[in-house]
């Protein structure tokens, strides 16, 4: 607002320090740049691809698995070539980034308010609640995560809901775990102890003081995790039970391509697989400076 | 601790099974296949693996040659002595694996177990339960009969290994995988049979046929497509099954391998939604809204529409890369009852969207369409392809595709208005077809039990039925042929294609491909 | 110590026949087997007397009832496909899944633990930094897409190693192993790796950020100051307390990892447990998963008593309010 030409005193809010903190790190802002990119490519994608992958009026089988560079039928180049069903690779790859970004993104988020409130609980009340949550986390936890995905969209049947659905129940204990597991030890500091002193309402000294605290294991295993729903959204895909075959993620035509490798069709599953790469590698290295800056430990 | 070490050789040296046939490769083989076998018990599981396998160690009756016609097995001759009586002829001089002979007794002992092999998830029963009486006439003569004409009773027997009555009095399943009792008169016996796995196998020296080229065989389940294809690549089997669609254009360019290719008895069909009247449920009109007062799938002209708004050519060449036919009835030409005049659909767009304006639905209508993504070759990519191709005659379609076992429930309860499924007439003929998938569904006459649309023409019903009772065999292919001709003009189901059976195998060896789909390793011999 | 010791077990009973309930109506609600095991030729007669045959014409709560009287006497059910005793198939099954999913753990420890150690004590230098992108690389791929192309690379391209299945084995203890011949291990290697691949980044990560951690701690500033060796320093001070999370986190993996070993065992046709429950997935072979969620169940809830218990140990401060509570 204010353009005065001398540095006004800057306020020292903890949003701004933790700004400058994190743009010491060009590798991270990096990141960040390439993974807004994407994700504006991915938001934007109707209006950027020359076809919708989804339309089925707009995918020509006679366009099947033509190599990068080739001029399709419908008066545009296929850049990154087609898939076996005549598809833009470009334009699948687009939109399904949105899809796997929206299951990747929406269930670690999901998963992480779920698991991070019970294992904060669990850490705080102690005693019965806490066996409760945590026998409720080994009762998930013992649950193969794909066992569960493939049991839950058996019940459900397919759709990028249901996924998101079944990421999240198979997520949300190992982020109860981690954070119940820092929760106990940071409860034991002083600066809770002096919380506790101050008679600071609970769900206060819960989710200003205790979580800020669990929040650098928290991010560590989000941004894991946010790859992981993403790979075993794939994984999901690759065993038949992901998102609908119609409206392919990055996942499914990754596992799609993944049938053609053997026979030099490279592009159906080397593309895909190199975008994936991409949005997973950005998220991480933003993730990964995060935890550094947001790490109370770590501060000099 | 032998055989490990023979393998450990053997997988030592995995770039020299490429080269020149050596002394030990020439005496052994080692094929993946792409469906596990569950067991060795001959009668346990009426499953595809499993009969393959049967074949391989016990014998039957009844032998089908490659193009699934009967042949003399066990049995030399066989005719019917009225209608409801047939006499079979038994080889001589046929011993089992340890040595026993084999006479009419043991074929008498194998019908009386068949139907009591406990826990058996799909029994054998099915074959033996039209025959009510037997009567051994001397050791190598039987009578069977029948309470009714049956004439299907030569093919149903071929599909009964037969055991012997000193070896298996008694044997349980588990005796067969565990090696003890898994004794027949094949041309293998057997060595090893570890589940998930492999077989392992040693040739048979008493057979009484053809002896088979290799001395040792190795069947290796290799279920997933990529894997097959790369073991085979990497020269760590000599030959595999099923070869998937998108590598055998590699496959066929590399000098290293070759290819063997049979038609085979399966067709890829669509079944139609026939028993709602109105409210089926994947069908909406052109603007998404139920159709509440008719089910357009009931108009003879919208299934025609459909059938002949599919491109089948373009399948073909796209989707299976040359491995399929496109077809007009069950089975492919050169089948017993095939009718020649019915050619499969000509694609034809104007006249699809003619014919659906012309049954009122001048905008289309809108169907979802289902189907398996794990069960026959290339099933998501094909509905997939289809949902195009309607899409553009004016039904906006909306594909389904899911794992057989979420898929197979659904559509038993009648849950889709379109949807893929394959038929394999294990017997080669067409009343198998006729009356497992056009019949009218009929609980106690057994009529349609996979008549999932329900479709139901009682032409087609009286007509099968009367081809059922006919045991003069050129008789009852003039019925047949009419039955099908009944169920496509009127386009009971949409048939798609039939597909080819391939494998593929390093250079060097030959192989007779079956069209039944069996992959046994006495149809392998080194190639000269 | 010992009230804390049975409370837990105590616990672990709770769960495993809770998990017993949701497994079996879980499956149960998958859909009928039948449908799926039935030749197509069986008429609808045949296909009622295979639903007879196999018990699933009675109602859900008696099978369950059934399930557990057997279950308490070790019997947890005949496998529909096999006709064999579930548990007996899925024990045959067990040397090789624990085999592999062994061998990952140690590639997993003896690659990342190092790999972490050298990113946190070095963090910027260019040698770190490599080892940190390549395990965000480790988690980003999907397991069976690596899978196939450690295939391409090894087995198709280079011949070195074979394309898939288990080797040779061995006997020991009375079980055969493949890790004992070299053919084996030839075979062991593709697999283990692929397996592997997440949790070398899992360790490296949990490592690295651990030593960061500590070499900020009070105690490892003091035993600098203290003239300790670098060495001894990083050896002692700080392996010691990043054990804890590297522990957990092994512990909780190890049961993961054989139950991810599903995708290793399909793209790699390895005869293990996991290749077993996706073909009984496959076919509804209900005992076999049943029995096979069960086993998974029993083996994690003693893997997390064992990391409970070792946490304690481990930990002083957990171990004193284990003592409190």
């Amino acid at each position: 607002m204010s353009t005065t030409t001398a540095p006004p005193p800057r306020v020292e809010t903890p949003l701004r320090r933790f700004a400058a903190e994190f743009a010491e790190s060009r590798i991270a802002v990096g990141g960040l740049v390439v993974f807004v990119l994407i994700a504006l490519g991915a938001l934007f994608a109707p209006w950027i691809t020359p076809q919708n992958p989804y339309d089925l009026m707009q995918i020509d089988i006679m366009d099947g698995r033509q190599p990068p560079g080739t001029s399709g039928g419908a008066g545009f180049t296929f850049w990154l070539g087609t898939d076996d069903q005549g598809r833009d690779m470009f334009s699948a790859i687009l939109y399904g980034l949105r899809i796997s970004l929206l299951v990747g993104a929406g269930s670690a988020l999901i998963a992480a308010m779920v698991g991070a409130s019970l294992g904060l609980i669990a850490a705080y009340a102690g005693g019965r609640t806490d066996s409760a949550i945590m026998r409720l986390v080994d009762l998930q936890l013992s649950f193969p995560a794909i066992l569960v995905a493939l049991m839950i969209l058996a019940f459900l049947g397919k759709g990028i809901l249901n996924v998101v659905l079944a990421l999240v129940i198979v997520e949300w204990a190992y982020y109860a775990r981690t954070v119940r597991g820092s929760a106990l030890v940071e409860r034991r500091r002083e600066y809770i102890e002096a919380a506790h002193c101050l008679a600071l309402p609970t769900h206060r000294i819960l989710f200003r003081h205790l979580l800020p605290n669990c929040l650098p294991p928290l991010i560590v295993v989000a941004t894991m995790q946010v790859a992981r729903a993403i790979a075993l959204e794939a994984t999901l895909s690759f065993l038949g039970l992901g998102v609908p075959i119609t409206e392919p993620s990055l996942g499914l035509l990754i596992a799609n391509g993944y049938q053609y490798m053997l026979s030099g069709h490279y592009w159906i599953s080397f593309y895909p697989g190199i975008a994936l790469l991409i949005t997973i590698v950005s998220i991480n290295l933003v993730g990964d400076h995060l935890r550094d800056v947001l790490n109370p430990r770590l501060k000099r | 601790m032998r055989f490990s070490l023979r393998k450990a050789a053997l997988a030592a040296v995995p770039a020299l099974a490429l080269g020149a046939a050596g002394a030990a490769q020439a005496q052994s083989i080692t094929i993946a296949v792409e469906a596990p076998i569950t067991s060795v018990d001959p009668h346990f599981h009426n499953l595809s693996p499993n009969n393959g396998l049967a074949d391989v160690i016990f014998g039957a009756l009844v032998n089908y040659d490659e193009r699934v016609r009967p042949q003399p097995g066990l049995a030399v001759s066989w005719r019917a002595v009225d209608d409801t009586t047939w006499e079979f002829r038994l080889r001589p001089s046929v011993r089992f694996h340890n040595g026993n002979p084999f006479t009419a007794e043991d074929v008498a002992f194998t019908l009386a177990r068949v139907p009591t092999v406990p826990n058996s998830p799909s029994s054998f029963a099915t074959f033996t339960r039209p025959i009510v009486g037997v009567e051994i006439l001397d050791p190598l003569t039987i009578r069977f009969r029948t309470a009714a004409p049956y004439p299907l009773i030569v093919t149903d027997l071929a599909s009964v290994r037969i055991l012997n009555r000193a070896t298996h009095e008694g044997a349980t399943t588990e005796d067969f995988n565990s090696g003890r009792v898994a004794i027949g008169a094949g041309p293998y016996r057997l060595v090893a049979f570890r589940q998930g796995d492999r077989v392992e196998l040693e040739r048979f020296d008493g057979y009484w046929g053809e002896r088979p080229a290799y001395q040792r065989a190795t069947l290796r389940m290799i279920t997933n497509n990529a894997a097959r294809t790369a073991a085979l690549l990497a020269g760590d089997v000599d030959a595999i099954a099923a070869v998937p669609t998108s590598d055998l254009a590699r496959l066929r360019a590399d000098q290293r391998f070759v290819i063997s290719e049979a038609d085979s008895v399966r067709l890829i069909y669509l079944a139609l939604d026939h028993s709602r009247d109105a409210n089926s449920p994947g069908i909406q009109d052109a603007e998404g809204r139920p159709i509440t007062d008719r089910n357009p799938l009931r108009d003879v002209r919208v299934r025609r529409a459909l059938s002949m708004a599919i491109d089948r050519a373009a399948i073909s060449q796209r989707v299976m890369e040359g491995t399929s036919i496109p077809a007009g009835q069950f089975l492919p030409e050169g089948t017993y009852a095939y009718v020649p005049e019915l050619r499969p659909t000509p694609f034809d767009l104007e006249g699809a969207r003619r014919l659906l304006a012309e049954a009122g639905y001048p905008n289309g209508f809108r169907i979802t369409l289902a189907g398996p993504n794990d069960r026959y070759v290339n099933d998501a990519r094909i509905i997939q392809a289809i949902g195009q191709m309607w899409t553009r005659a004016g039904v906006r379609t909306a594909v389904e595709a899911m794992p057989w076992t979420a898929y197979v429930p659904r559509s038993d309860r009648q849950e889709f208005s379109a949807f893929l499924y394959g038929w394999g007439s294990a017997s080669g003929e067409p009343s198998s077809p006729l009356r497992a998938l056009v019949a009218t569904f009929n609980r106690e006459r057994g009529m349609g039990p996979s008549n999932r649309g329900r479709y139901s023409n009682p032409e087609v019903d009286r007509l099968l039925e009367e081809a059922l009772r006919t045991v003069d065999d050129a008789a009852r292919e003039r019925i047949l042929q009419q039955a099908i001709r009944v169920v496509f003009e009127d386009v009971g189901i949409i048939p798609i294609h039939i597909q080819k059976n391939i494998w593929a195998m390093r250079r060097g060896i030959a192989h007779v491909a079956r069209a039944d789909e069996l992959t046994r390793p006495q149809d392998f011999r080194p190639a000269n | 110590m010992t009230v804390y010791l049975l409370r837990r077990l105590f616990q672990a009973f709770g769960v495993v026949v809770a998990m017993s309930v949701l497994v079996f109506v879980g499956v149960y609600g998958i859909g009928n087997p039948v449908d799926i095991l039935i030749s197509p030729d069986a008429d609808q007669m045949e296909r009622e007397r295979a639903i007879r045959a196999l018990g699933l014409d009675r109602p859900l709560w008696e099978q369950y009832v059934w399930f557990v009287a057997n279950a308490l006497q070790g019997d947890l059910g005949r496998s529909f496909a096999y006709n064999e005793p579930a548990l007996q198939l899925i024990l045959q099954r067990m040397p090789a899944t624990l085999e592999l999913a062994f061998a990952a753990m140690i590639l997993a420890v003896a690659i990342g633990l190092p790999l972490g150690l050298y990113a946190g004590l070095h963090p910027h230098s260019p040698a770190s930094k490599a080892i940190m992108a390549g395990s965000i690389l480790g988690f980003s791929l999907p397991t069976f897409w690596v899978g196939l192309m450690l295939i391409m690379l090894f087995a198709v391209h280079l011949g070195w190693l074979p394309s898939n299945g288990r080797g040779a084995t061995a006997e020991f203890l009375g079980v055969q192993w493949s890790f004992l011949t070299a053919n084996g291990l030839a075979h062991l290697a593709m697999p283990a790796f692929n397996l592997a691949l997440f949790k070398i980044s899992l360790v490296i990560r949990l490592t690295r950020a651990g030593v960061r951690e500590a070499m900020l701690m009070d105690y490892v500033k003091f035993a600098r100051a203290k003239g300790l060796s670098p060495r001894r320093v990083t050896f002692v001070h700080v392996l010691k307390n990043i054990l804890i999370p590297v522990v957990t986190v092994t512990g909780l993996e190890l049961g993961g990892t054989i139950a991810f070993s599903v995708v290793t065992e399909t793209v790699f046709s390895w005869p293990g447990m996991g290749k077993l429950i996706i073909d009984s997935i496959n076919r509804l072979d209900r005992p076999v998963m049943v029995a096979y969620l069960m086993i998974i169940v029993l083996m994690f809830v003693v893997i997390n008593l064992l990391v409970d218990i070792l946490y304690t140990v481990l930990d002083p401060r957990v171990r004193i309010e284990g003592k409190a509570a």
